[in-house]
């Protein structure tokens, strides 16, 4: 946990005191609705279809009880008894009233809960892997430099009027569970030839109508010259992108424009004038932000204790959910477990406040108070001592979190769709609800192994469906719903973007479709654990698409 | 539109000479960039304070090699969402030194007030009038800033180190901040 301190406090009580003053001027007319538009929105704030919409940041995707009991408190007090996880580890609530957003934000900030980050055109809510710390295979806590990138960037003077937003995600693990390759910058933080640990820069990722996978420009930044070397990309973009066109003014169109080479060499001679002044980072201020990252006092324990080898044995239930929710943990006897919000009919990420309230108790229980979201729009509670997995197990299924479908066909990413959000074109959850249906049983999901179903209600991407296993946006044809779908998209360290399989579908048709394509992997895959994306790989679009197009 | 000087509406005594009229003796000049480039020279033999409006979309390593002799650099948010001008202005407070006043013209708003004055302008040309009584509240808004900026607040990373008396092993985060602390705080423009 990174524990606030009387400067993170004092500030997001201050914010709060002056977005009370925005709303009042507000109410009573003295801003028009455009002119509050961009001050709401730089805190969290949405007009939505029906009601306005509140993002608040979870940084890093790490909460605590209290923290999680805080969202259930706001999601009873002033929603409709629920929120909804992003794949960006926020949490949105869908139904506040204006008038009521200022009391909203005062509770949540008594819990140092926020919305800063969460919309407008500065650098977004600051991402990384969810597992971040307790990861076998990180070399470190990439939270730390996630804090370090935050704290600098927050209501930054230069940095709050972007041509559009920023998103910046951080790993240090060898699978990239962050996927930085699809962000405005992704770092990667490695061991180089020598042994020292630095990053990798990676700039112009991003999906929506222009998908890209982001360029590395440079191979190696010690860490002491991270914020400078951010400072840097996004003094170039803040003043040579473009702002003419709302589609065109992301990083990675003028990264695509002028080149990365000439991106990163503007970039380097930015970089050349600030990288030994105060940005430079005193290893006394990066130990004093790693210092308030509190990490449990494990017990020792030994790993697989008997009683989990025993009901393994004698439940199949418990033995699927282990297999696909629970992840080896760096301290021996213990391990990650991750909550599925996927549940059969259910929208993906949506989470009760009784839920909220039910899952703060049991992370206080079983995982030192700490729970984590991550981008694929589940939880996690990433302490929890191996022999205590039985008793956790049943009571996540009592509170509905253990659908054992985690990273399964079933595990579905979307975005809120024509349900919700004023931009879609179509609706994105029904989809996710019908599929999870398709794909109830479990042994079959078991034996597809690894796929991951992504879905958009517009070509902007919230739901990532460029990089999807099988990716499916919405469109709209002549006032009707249609559906593109393309495979092979992956979002981690081997990102791509996928491959188009045909003419869209319509919205009746989208289920079938997709069974289709599924039933064809079955068919084509040369051995039992040949995955999804490693056959389509292998053989290309083509089959797939004979076989539903001769069909549908 | 009303100027703000330190929290205190002042007159303008500059006159904009748009065309390529001479500028009037003896009184102090904003010149549009293109101008002044093209003749500078010339205008900098001007008898009363010379300063130029800079469009948002140069670069202002241009007119680094006039600095020191310009009392103004007028810079323009066309609306307020364009925020290009903010990274000119740090370029020219932090990095080309430039000391005389720095103007912010266009779509100046209340909620901007903080982001600009810690981007290193002095002097706001205030698009509301209802604006004005504004800026102490808005300046008061916030007493924590994560970042160092030009204009010398400290950054709450150097105030946690000294309230812990870890030793600072780096000098102060800007050289220029105290300066700049003190032309904010009440310096009169030339």
């Amino acid at each position: 946990m990174y524990i606030y301190d009387e400067f993170d406090r004092t500030l997001v009580a201050e914010r709060v005191a002056e977005f009370r003053d925005q709303v009042g001027r507000r109410i009573s007319g003295e801003l028009t609705e455009d002119e509050f538009k961009p001050l709401r929105l730089m805190n969290g704030v949405y007009l939505q279809l029906h009601a306005y919409m509140l993002r608040i940041a979870i940084p890093y995707g790490t909460l605590s009880s209290r923290q999680l009991r805080m969202l259930a408190h706001v999601g009873r007090r002033y929603d409709r008894n629920y929120g909804h996880f992003t794949t960006r580890q926020n949490i949105q609530f869908n139904w506040i009233k204006l008038e009521d957003l200022p009391d909203a934000m005062a509770d949540l900030a008594s819990a140092g809960l926020h919305g800063m980050q969460t919309s407008g055109n500065c650098v977004r809510n600051i991402t990384t892997d969810q597992w971040s710390g307790v990861a076998p295979d990180e070399i470190e806590d990439a939270r730390i430099w996630a804090e370090l990138l935050r704290q600098h960037t927050t209501l930054h003077p230069e940095f709050s009027f972007l041509p559009r937003k920023f998103k910046i995600a951080v790993t240090a693990a060898a699978q990239d569970r962050a996927a930085v390759k699809v962000h405005d910058i992704g770092l990667r933080l490695h061991r180089n030839g020598a042994g020292e640990t630095g990053f990798e820069v990676l700039v112009g990722g991003g999906l929506g109508r222009t998908p890209f996978i982001a360029k590395s420009i440079r191979p190696f930044l010690p860490k002491r010259d991270v914020l400078s070397y951010v400072e840097a990309i996004l003094r170039v973009y803040n003043q040579f992108a473009r702002r003419d066109n709302l589609y065109k003014s992301r990083i990675k169109i003028l990264v695509h424009d002028l080149g990365a080479e000439a991106f990163a060499r503007e970039v380097e001679a930015e970089w050349q004038h600030i990288k030994d002044g105060p940005l430079a980072l005193d290893p006394a201020v990066v130990a004093e932000i790693a210092a308030r990252f509190r990490y449990p006092e494990y017990a020792r324990l030994d790993d697989d204790p008997p009683e989990l080898t025993q009901l393994r044995k004698a439940d199949r239930r418990f033995d699927a959910w282990l297999c696909n929710a629970v992840t080896n943990h760096k301290v021996p006897g213990y391990a990650i477990v991750t909550l599925s919000l996927k549940p059969e009919g259910g929208a993906p990420g949506d989470a009760t406040s009784d839920q909220m309230d039910a899952i703060a108790d049991l992370a206080d229980r079983y995982s030192f108070g700490e729970i984590r979201v991550g981008h694929d729009q589940n939880l996690a509670f990433p302490h929890v001592a191996q022999r205590d997995l039985p008793e956790l197990w049943r009571a996540l299924d009592a509170v509905g979190v253990a659908t054992p479908n985690v990273g399964l066909v079933s595990d579905i990413i979307a975005c809120p769709g024509l349900d919700y959000c004023s931009l879609a074109n179509a609706r994105a959850i029904p989809v996710a609800q019908e599929l999870t249906r398709r794909f109830r049983d479990l042994d079959l999901a078991r034996d597809l192994g690894r796929l991951h179903i992504n879905i958009s209600g517009c070509i902007n991407a919230c739901g990532h469906h460029h990089v999807g296993h099988i990716g499916i946006l919405g469109v709209e044809k002549n006032g009707e719903e249609f559906y593109q779908i393309t495979l092979a998209g992956r979002a981690d360290e081997r990102a791509e973007l996928g491959t188009l399989l045909g003419p869209a579908v319509p919205y009746a048709k989208v289920a079938d479709v997709v069974e289709e394509v599924v039933a064809a992997y079955v068919e084509l895959r040369e051995r039992p654990n040949e995955t999804f994306i490693e056959t389509v790989k292998r053989i290309g679009v083509e089959p797939f698409k004979e076989r539903v197009y001769a069909t549908h | 539109m009303p100027l703000i000087k330190n929290g205190r509406v002042v007159a303008d005594r500059y006159v904009h000479v748009l065309d390529d009229a001479p500028p009037p003796d003896g009184i102090p000049v904003i010149i549009p960039a293109a101008r002044f480039l093209a003749d500078a020279a010339e205008i900098l033999h001007h008898d009363a304070s010379v300063g130029v409006a800079w469009p948002n979309d140069r670069r202002v390593a241009e007119l680094a090699p006039y600095l020191d002799r310009l009392a103004l650099v007028a810079l323009v948010f066309p609306t307020f969402k364009d925020g290009r001008a903010y990274s000119q202005a740090r370029l020219l407070r932090e990095r080309y030194g430039f000391r005389g006043e720095l103007r912010a013209t266009g779509q100046i708003l209340r909620d901007q007030f903080m982001f600009l004055v810690r981007a290193g302008f002095d002097v706001l040309d205030v698009a509301k009038p209802g604006d004005v009584d504004a800026f102490p509240s808005a300046l008061k808004r916030y007493t924590v800033f994560y970042q160092a900026a030009g204009e010398g607040r400290t950054s709450a990373a150097r105030l946690r180190l000294a309230r812990s008396s870890v030793p600072i092993t780096r000098g102060p985060e800007f050289a220029t901040s105290s300066e700049l602390g003190a032309s904010l705080a009440g310096r009169v423009s030339r």
